[in-house]
This record gives structure tokens, C-alpha cells and sequence, in this order.
């Protein structure tokens, strides 16, 4: 919330609702949704709302998933792959340098190719997953969009993945959290950089 | 069983439920006749020490409870103070102990959903959690098994319901092997407007019910009753340790926050131990009126439950409140749109009596004032032992005259050894308020500029006990852990406002245990009085031994301090920042080996006394390292603790990831036995700083203190007259995280 606030008009969409309220970009944030009692992000992909992300997302409309975010979008099917336990099977919280590796999407236009931000992890299930062919087609599309500088993979992910995209490149995903990272006070300001993107396209727009 | 029939005499259950004959016999003149089942259920916890006090209320009255930033005191779910702007932090610290140590993983995350209830029942949003952990030492499965579940307990809550764990502190000794302690912090924000007070008022007010349903958990002493009404195979069906479910507990918050926001409630209270019984009784005895409940109503989870078993539950997210029955819709549809239960259980009225009924049946009438304020309060019968109780810890060093083999032995001991594979086991930012981590400074720093609209104060938080210490010297090992909490915060710049406690002893009808108690209360009441700071609310757990003997009495003291501007403590740490900046040690302590770290890895018996801490030099130095912190002077500071001097130089090298050079020419000719006590000798009130030469010279016309080196390259060096020391930051580093391999 105070990410996006920091750069535009930010309003909370309720889960039972499915009125997007005219947003121009979605955040879907990380938290445990439904304590992640069963798969991280099963219940929540259910919840009314999605179904409206999802067709905002259809039409083009940038989503940001960032953590059960991401696995919530990862089970809704709008990003391809999935999220397993972390190799050590431990929550980890630790700040990490992340790699920009396609800085043209909506979320990482104000980065620069090839940027490292730094940015902190908080998980247990952030260990990105795909089958061969598909990593490979992602590679070869673009799609992957962020990854764990060398030597930070905090949680054995394939290829150092850190965030994805879909094709068509409006949505993507990430494990690490830019919402705690767009304060210097709280020790980086890195992560603002994702939603100084979605705005800088939503005024452009 | 009727409330009017004539009660069988429940002598044999009560002495079972843990009430003498004496207690049996008074409740029963309090009544008016003998105890029905359901009647002694509940006063045999409302008179068990957990609920009454009943042997360390008259030494709590010692502790000051007043001071000129306290909004609410002692007696209140939790307590607060003003940090400005119209806000208000309540904080407190409380135990579960004896649950972690049946079952560690629910034990600790229970412990963590029990404290942020009492946090969100007074009306203040929970912020952070910070944990103070005690096991036995880890060479035993037992303790680490302990340890990786109490740890994961508490991350699975306060991760999952969004609450930063900010700091805490974890001590391996003996003395807790069967025993552990696991004792958890819980600061809230307010406007204080919103800070709500938990007595019951306003006849015919509906008390409702909300959040979770009531099961067999947490049902422990009371199914003594179980047995002796229904027959022994049922005992199985009561699980005594409960069951967190941290989603659910974060739709309750949440409803009970707007509810205090739009003041549709007259009053709220959580259930914690005890349940019903003690939140209903509490909440009546506070306005002075009486309750009309009626089990029937109570949403259960399994559908066969006794109306005692209901009153005694300690089933978790639940919580209790006092609606108007004009705003009862309103209550409804707030709890119905964050899908939390919400039920009308009974009604406030003014018999002082506390009334069950399940259905139309009477089944229990109690006064309240019975229940809550006419447990007797037993005198302690203190007795200081005639020498040292504990035995000697066991030996894992020889004596050396190593000065690196000395100072890397203690660094990877497991008191002192990086907390890190701990801590990052916890989400330390999340509501994006953490300034300060874990292990960059002395103390938590939480900003509040999100929640007084940009303004620039900031708040800090450490907590603080060393049982071993205490052990050493009731006395002065608790006045040591007051000031070393002051001290923490002073590195970051923080003036303490108010603390909490958690009094952590064994058996109290022992003697020399009363004897710990009684002198740690008194250090603890003068080191409050010397600072100026009240208790603003705690808790005590006794009865913390096993057949090994007694637990290291541990009294754990969390505190919270006020930062007038954030940024200055975001530019402050523990950890040395530049090369060339020269190194200090501010204060004037007077370290000794007994009792210390190294004395205990070399197994030397535990001294029955404690250097007598100054604490007006004590009190001088956290002054000047404060002021200094705040003028944005310094470039570290850091409090001198466990292992002395040296370690904590080792220390700020780690945190910075910078080496130091360290001279000191004056002891050229002093023989290693002279030199030791210095180098790794404990005392309160010495801190190691840096910063430029002009404001280390600053501070030196405060306070004394005196220049030992520069920091710089990637060795701690050490040299006096022909003794020298070289150890890398790299050889520092691997001993210092010697933790990691237990959570591998």
C-alpha cells in the first residue's frame, strides 16, 4: 500500500469484491492467505476478485504478484511454473541482490537491464519451478524477468529465477518483496523502482 | 448438577486441582455452601498462581508503577505509554513455558497469538514480537529439539499473521533442560484515544463471544473433574496443550480493531488461560457488576462439551466483549465481513455474581469478588541458601592463556554465537517499520512515521535476562538486566519509557527460591527507581522446576524506549563503519570473571555474588552515549555484555565487516591473570564506540572514556607491551556462526 502510494493513488480491493475500481495497474501482495493452511495460494486464486485480475489481466492490464502474490497468480494459471519449498524447508527472511533481467516490462521500465537491487526475501515455498522445455521457452521469450544475483539464490529456485513473466509480458510475478524496500530508512529504496514503472506507463498511457 | 442442590464435598478434587484444604474450605464460605464440580473447576484456576498471584503479589506491590510517560498501568490486558503525536505503544511479555516444553511448536506459536490478543484487547494494533528463549545446553537432543520447534512455532505465527519478530534473546544452560522457558514480547500502537480498558459496564449490555469455537483444548487440571464425573476413559478426549491458527486470529484482530475504531464495543477482553472463567470474572470484577452466561450458546467444536469444560476451555482466538444492544447489528455485520463468529453468550447485570446457566438450568453461581479478589496471598518464607544451589556448569574449555584461542571459544559458544540462523527464521520487516534489524544494533528501532503522518520519532525495544547472572547474585543479576536493557537502548539513542516483566522461578514454597524471588524483585524495584521508569504490566511463572532441581531463577525484562528522530537511529549500529575511526570504550565497569561466560565454559562453580553495579556511572555513561547518539555523533555503539570487552570488540567488527587494531600501552607489564578479568570479564555500564577522533573527544568530556585503537583492515589485533593477539574477521566470523549446524 505504501509503495504504491508513494507513486500514484493507491486503493485495497477486498477479496470478495470484483470491482477493480479503475485501476490502471494490480498489485497482488504476499501475506499467508488462508494461513496457507493447504497449497500456498490454492484457496486464495478462488477468491471473487481474482476472477475480475484475471480478466483484467486478459486484456493486457499489468498485475504485479509479489510473493503469495506470485503463487497465487502461479495458481490461477496467469504465470507459468510454480513455487515449492525452499531447499532448506525453512521460513527465510534475508535481504538479497536481485538481478533485472528483462527491464521491459511494465514493472521494470524505470530499472536498467541488468540492474541489482536490492531487495529482501521472506518465505518457505519461494523455490521457482518448471519443467525443462518450459524454462527453456521462458528464456526464449523473455519472461524471465528477475533473478538472484550470483551467489544470493536464497531458496535453490531453478536458474536463479526469481520473478517471471506471462508471454505477453504484463504480468509478472516475483518471490523477493519491493515493498520493503522503497524506504532508505528501512534500508533500501531499490524496490520502488517496480512501481515507479507501473506509473510512469499508467500516466504515458 | 444443579448450582441449589447440595453439592457432594469436592474435598479429594479440589487437592487434586491444586487447592489446599484451607482454600476448599473458603470458597465454600464465600459461596455459601460446598462447590459444585463446575464451580471449583473455575476457582481452582481463578485461585491458581497463573490467575491470582497468589505468592508474588505482595512482592509485586514493590515494583514502581508510576511515571510521567505511563497511560496504563499494571492490571489492564496490557500496558502503555505516550511516545507523542496523540499515539500510544502497549506492550507486554508473558509466558508459555510449560506448553512449549510439552509440545514446543504450538507451545511458542501459541505463546506469540496469546500475547498480540492481549495487545489488540486494549485497542492498539500489534507491531512487533520480540521472544526470550531458555533451553538446556545443546549438546542434548531434548534442547535442541526444543529449540527448532519453538522456533518454527513462533515464526509460523508472527510470520503468517503479519507481525515483525524484531529481536529477541536465547540463553542455553543446564538448569532449563526439562524445563525451557519461552516468554514473548508483543508491542501495539493507538491512537490513545482507542486504548480500551477491559471492564464490563452498562446492565442489560450483551457479552458476545468472538472468533474461534470452543474445544477440549487447553482443558489441563480440571479434567481431575473429568475423571471423577464421567470415568477415566474419557480423560484421553483433553488435550492440554492448544492449537494456534494464526489466520484466524488475524480476522479477529482485525474485526476487533474496527469495532474499537467505529466504538461499537463498551469493552473487550481476550481469553487466555483460564478461558471464560477468568476473562468473564475479570472483566465483571472491573466494573463492578455482575455476568449471566450461558454455555448453551457457546459455538463448539465438539458437541458433547460439560458446561465446566466450556468455562475452563483455553481454545485460542477467542475473544470477549460488552456490546449495547443498539449497536449489536452494526457488531454483526462488522465480524460477518471479516468472517469471524460473533455470538451473544450472556448479559451484564448487577448481581456481582457470576452466573452459568446452560440453557435454562443455573449449573454455577459465584460471587465475583470471590473469584478474583478474595484468593488468599500466601507470605514468602525467604531464606538465602547457605551456599551456591546450582551446580557447576560442565567444563568445555581448558584454562589457556590463549587470548585468541579464548576470545573464539567464546564466540562460538552457544550464548553468545550469532542469533542469526534464529532470526532469520522470522520476518523482522513486515508493516515496513523496522529501522534497525536483528543483531545491527543493540535494540529494535521501529519507525512510526506511517502512523503519526511523516513525523520523524521512532521508537526502540530490547529484551533482556541473564538466569545464570541472577543465579550468580539475585540481587545484582537483576539489577544488571535492567540497566543492560537501558544500555541497549542508549546505543540507539533511546530514553526508556516504561517496562514488562516476566518472572521466570521455580517452586515459591521453597525457601531460597522465595529468596531469589524477593531479592529480584527488590533489584529490579531499585534499578526502576534509580532510571525512573515503571513497570507498566507482566506476568510471573513459577513452579519452574523438575526433578533436576530448580530453573536459574530469570527475570526478563522488555523495554521501550522513544527516538526523537528516526534517521539518527538508522545511521547507528553495533558494527564499526569506517577505517581510521578511532575505538573507545565509554563508562567505567568494573569487570569481573565470576559469573561470567568464560568462567562458565571452563566450569567453574557459579560465585554467590556480583559486582554491586554504580549506578549513577552506569546511569552517566547511558546518558552521554544517548545524547551522543542522538547529536548523530557516532558511527557505533555498542553495549559491553556476555564475554566482556573483547567480545564485544569482535562483535562491532562482524556487524561492520571491518577489522580493529587495539593497543594498550598502560597494562604493557600486567601478567595475564591481571589482564583477563579485563578483556573478558562481565560488568554493566561500559560500551565499545567509534567515530571520528573529535567525537570521541566530545564524549569524553561527558563521561570517562578511554581510546584503545583505530578501526581498519581485516584483522582484530590486539597488543600489550609483548602479548599480541591477530585473529581475521573471517576466523571471527566462521566461530561466530557456530548456531548454524543445529538448524541444519
Amino acid at each position: 500500500m505504501l509503495a504504491c502510494e508513494q507513486q500514484g493513488e493507491a486503493e485495497i480491493l477486498w477479496h470478495g469484491d470484483r470491482d477493480l475500481k479503475g485501476a490502471d495497474a494490480i498489485v497482488v501482495p504476499g501475506g499467508f492467505s488462508y494461513g496457507d493452511y493447504l497449497r500456498v495460494g490454492a484457496i486464495a486464486q478462488f477468491s471473487p476478485v481474482m476472477d475480475a485480475v484475471a480478466e483484467f489481466a486478459r486484456d493486457g492490464g499489468p498485475v504485479l504478484g509479489i510473493c503469495n502474490g506470485f503463487q497465487v497468480l502461479c495458481e490461477a494459471g496467469l504465470l507459468p511454473g510454480a513455487l515449492l519449498p525452499n531447499t532448506e524447508l525453512r521460513f527465510l527472511c534475508r535481504q538479497v541482490d536481485v538481478e533485472v533481467v528483462n527491464a521491459d516490462t511494465p514493472f521494470t521500465s524505470s530499472c536498467g537491464q541488468g540492474q541489482v537491487l536490492s531487495i529482501p526475501v521472506k518465505h518457505t515455498t519461494g523455490r521457482y519451478y518448471a519443467p525443462d522445455d518450459t524454462l527453456a521457452e521462458l528464456e526464449a521469450n523473455g519472461q524471465i524477468v528477475f533473478r538472484y544475483a550470483e551467489g544470493w539464490n536464497p531458496n535453490g529456485s531453478a536458474r536463479d529465477i526469481a520473478g517471471v513473466s506471462n508471454q505477453a509480458g504484463n504480468v509478472v510475478g516475483l518471490m523477493p518483496h519491493p515493498e520493503h524496500a522503497v524506504d532508505p530508512l528501512t534500508g533500501s529504496a531499490d524496490g520502488a523502482l517496480l512501481f515507479a514503472s507501473a506509473a510512469a506507463r499508467a500516466v504515458a498511457a | 448438577m444443579s448450582a441449589e442442590a447440595t453439592s457432594p464435598d469436592l474435598r479429594e478434587e479440589a487437592r487434586a486441582l491444586g487447592l489446599t484444604d484451607s482454600e476448599y474450605d473458603l470458597i465454600a464460605q464465600k459461596i455459601g455452601r460446598p462447590p459444585n464440580g463446575l464451580e471449583l473447576a473455575v476457582f481452582s484456576l481463578m485461585w491458581s498462581e497463573h490467575c491470582a498471584y497468589k505468592h508474588s503479589k505482595k512482592l509485586l506491590r514493590r515494583l514502581p508503577v508510576e511515571g510521567p510517560h505511563l497511560l496504563m498501568g499494571p492490571g489492564e490486558n496490557a500496558g502503555a505509554v505516550d511516545v507523542g503525536d496523540g499515539l500510544a505503544i502497549a506492550f507486554k511479555v508473558e509466558s508459555h513455558n510449560h506448553p512449549s516444553a510439552v509440545e514446543p511448536f504450538q507451545g511458542a506459536a501459541t505463546g506469540v497469538g496469546g500475547i498480540m490478543r492481549d495487545i489488540f484487547a486494549v485497542g492498539a494494533r500489534p507491531i512487533a514480537v520480540l521472544d526470550s528463549l531458555r533451553f538446556g545446553e545443546l549438546d542434548s537432543s531434548r534442547s535442541r529439539y526444543l529449540l527448532d520447534g519453538a522456533v518454527s512455532g513462533i515464526g509460523h505465527y508472527g510470520n503468517s499473521i503479519g507481525v515483525a519478530t524484531v529481536g529477541g534473546e536465547v540463553y542455553f544452560e543446564g538448569p532449563y533442560e526439562q524445563n525451557c522457558l519461552v516468554n514473548a514480547m508483543c508491542l501495539g500502537i493507538a491512537p490513545q484515544e482507542r486504548l480500551t480498558r477491559s471492564a464490563a459496564a452498562g446492565l442489560g449490555n450483551h457479552l458476545v463471544l468472538m472468533g474461534a469455537r470452543t474445544g477440549r483444548d487447553g482443558i489441563g487440571g480440571a479434567s481431575v473433574l473429568a475423571s471423577a464425573e464421567f470415568g477415566d476413559d474419557d480423560a484421553d478426549k483433553r488435550p492440554t496443550v492448544q492449537i494456534g491458527d494464526p489466520f484466524e486470529e488475524k480476522k479477529v484482530m482485525e474485526a476487533c480493531l474496527e469495532l474499537l475504531d467505529r466504538e461499537l464495543l463498551a469493552s473487550l477482553q481476550d481469553l487466555g488461560a483460564a478461558g471464560l472463567s477468568s476473562s468473564s470474572s475479570e472483566m465483571a470484577s472491573g466494573g463492578k457488576v455482575g455476568l449471566d452466561i450461558d454455555v448453551a450458546k457457546v459455538p463448539l467444536r465438539e458437541a458433547d462439551m460439560e458446561p465446566f469444560e466450556i468455562m475452563v476451555s483455553e481454545s485460542q482466538e477467542r475473544m470477549l466483549a460488552v456490546v449495547e444492544p443498539e449497536r449489536l447489528a452494526e457488531v454483526e455485520a462488522v465480524c460477518e465481513r471479516w468472517e469471524v463468529r460473533c455470538t451473544v453468550i450472556g448479559s451484564v447485570t448487577d448481581t456481582r455474581h457470576l452466573r452459568v446457566f446452560s440453557g435454562d438450568e443455573l449449573v454455577g453461581d459465584m460471587p465475583v469478588d470471590a473469584l478474583v479478589d478474595d484468593c488468599p496471598l500466601y507470605d514468602l518464607a525467604p531464606e538465602e541458601p547457605a551456599e551456591q544451589i546450582y551446580p557447576a556448569p560442565k567444563r568445555t574449555l581448558e584454562p589457556s592463556e590463549d587470548l585468541a584461542e579464548n576470545l573464539l571459544a567464546l564466540l562460538g559458544s552457544s550464548n553468545i554465537a550469532s542469533r542469526r540462523p534464529l532470526f532469520e527464521q522470522y520476518d523482522c520487516m513486515v508493516q515496513s517499520r523496522t529501522v534497525r534489524r536483528p543483531e545491527a544494533a543493540d535494540a529494535a528501532v521501529l519507525q512510526l512515521a506511517h502512523d503519526t503522518g511523516g513525523g520523524s520519532t521512532a521508537i526502540a525495544v530490547s529484551i533482556d535476562g541473564n538466569g545464570r547472572r541472577v543465579a550468580c547474585d539475585p540481587y545484582w543479576g537483576t539489577v544488571e538486566a535492567v540497566l543492560e536493557c537501558a544500555s541497549n537502548l542508549a546505543c540507539v539513542g533511546a530514553e526508556p519509557l516504561g517496562l514488562t516483566n516476566c518472572l521466570n522461578f521455580g517452586n515459591p514454597e521453597r525457601p531460597h527460591i522465595a529468596w531469589q524471588l524477593s531479592q529480584s524483585v527488590d533489584g529490579m524495584t531499585a534499578a526502576l527507581n534509580e532510571l525512573g521508569v515503571p513497570v507498566v504490566g507482566g506476568n510471573v511463572s513459577l513452579y519452574n522446576q523438575s526433578g533436576d532441581g530448580p530453573i536459574y531463577p530469570t527475570p526478563v525484562v522488555g523495554m521501550v524506549g522513544l527516538i526523537p528522530e528516526a534517521e539518527r537511529a538508522a545511521a547507528i549500529g553495533l558494527g564499526f563503519r569506517e577505517e581510521g575511526h578511532v575505538i573507545a570504550m565509554c563508562g567505567t565497569p568494573q569487570p569481573s570473571l565470576a559469573g561470567s561466560e568464560l568462567a562458565k565454559l571452563r566450569g567453574e562453580p557459579l560465585p554467590t555474588a556480583l559486582p554491586q553495579a554504580d549506578f549513577a556511572a552506569v546511569m552517566q555513561a547511558q546518558d552521554a552515549v544517548r545524547d551522543a547518539v542522538r547529536a548523530g555523533d557516532l558511527a557505533s555503539a555498542h553495549d559491553i555484555a556476555e564475554g566482556g570487552f573483547l567480545v564485544a570488540i569482535a562483535e562491532c567488527c562482524l556487524a561492520g565487516g571491518i577489522g580493529a587494531k587495539l593497543e594498550f600501552p598502560d597494562s604493557a607489564d600486567a601478567s595475564y591473570a591481571d589482564l583477563e578479568p579485563y578483556l573478558f570479564g562481565e560488568a554493566v555500564g561500559g560500551f565499545i564506540v567509534s567515530g571520528t577522533r573529535e567525537a570521541i573527544e566530545r564524549l569524553a568530556q561527558r563521561v570517562p572514556t578511554d581510546v584503545f585503537g583505530a578501526v581498519g583492515g581485516q584483522m582484530l589485533e590486539l597488543a600489550t607491551g609483548e602479548r599480541t593477539a591477530r585473529v581475521s574477521t573471517a576466523q571471527l566470523r566462521s566461530a561466530s556462526a557456530a548456531l548454524a549446524s543445529v538448524f541444519a
